[in-house]
């Protein structure tokens, strides 16, 4: 039986979650914004695992599983969007990107 | 016992996130967050998520961050952000908005998480079942999802040869 309450968890979550958006915020090298939307993700999952233990069901965990093949997809197709800026223009900064096309 | 590992592994997740933001290099940034990944994956464990914890080394860990590291050294790291920053001022309200943000988080979820933990819901055996009853129409969208990521990278990552 676990000793440590699943609030403590979730108050960890939350504050894993407060850090990744201050990266996302606070940096602005498009690599690390989306290392930091990583840490974001994550966060929500440790939360969602902890409810799952709550209400002892395995349902937070299955979603859990969702948002990691999610994030896998998106980390693909991400990337390949930095790569493809990055080639066209030889310089990554968040800010100089405020066209759609270029 | 578990409160000593809970604290260490706690301790160790937070220091780790603080340096994927803080460091300017992002190949350090990625290094600290294998780190945090591997601390969650151990709180994974302590909440009896085993299933969870090796798909969070194999996927994340492994998968994840391998391409993050191969998109990082193709991309020269550690020369992005020099020069003036044009939104210094913005920036600067970022740290306060996001502890309200962890505030806020921490209150809502607090009152809503139960202090009972309840049974350990009945490890891989359960979660297969319920991938494969309810969530089976979320479960076959994930494959198009994947095949249309798989689809939409290559097309990204393809060079234009001839218009």
């Amino acid at each position: 039986m676990s000793v440590v309450p699943p609030a403590y968890y979730v108050g960890l979550s939350a504050i894993l979650f407060a850090i990744g958006a201050v990266g996302v915020l606070v940096r602005r090298n498009p690599l690390v914004i989306f290392m930091s939307i990583e840490l974001m993700l994550n966060a929500a999952n440790l939360a969602f695992v902890a409810f799952g233990r709550t209400h002892g069901a395995a349902d937070g965990q299955v979603i859990v599983f969702f948002v990691m093949t999610v994030a896998a997809a998106e980390v693909a197709v991400g990337l390949a969007i930095i790569v493809a800026i990055f080639r066209a223009r030889f310089r990554i900064n968040v800010d100089d990107l405020a066209l759609m096309r270029w | 016992m578990e409160w000593i590992v809970f604290g260490v592994v706690a301790v160790t997740a937070i220091v780790m996130a603080v340096g994927l933001i803080v460091r300017p290099n992002p190949l350090h940034g990625a290094l600290f967050l294998v780190g945090n990944l591997f601390c969650v994956a151990v709180l994974f464990l302590m909440l009896r998520a085993e299933f969870l914890a090796l798909a969070q080394v194999i996927v994340y860990a492994g998968a994840i961050m391998v391409l993050f590291m191969f998109a990082i050294m193709l991309l020269i790291p550690g020369r992005a952000e020099a020069g003036p920053d044009p939104l210094a001022r913005a920036r600067r309200l970022a740290l306060p908005l996001a502890a309200v943000l962890g505030l806020m988080i921490i209150l809502v979820a607090g009152r809503t998480g139960g202090p009972a933990p309840g049974e350990p819901p009945g490890g891989v055996g359960a979660i297969g079942r319920l991938l494969f009853t309810d969530y089976l129409f979320p479960f076959e969208v994930t494959s198009l999802l994947l095949l249309a990521a798989l689809v939409g990278a290559l097309t990204l990552a393809k060079r234009r040869t001839s218009p």
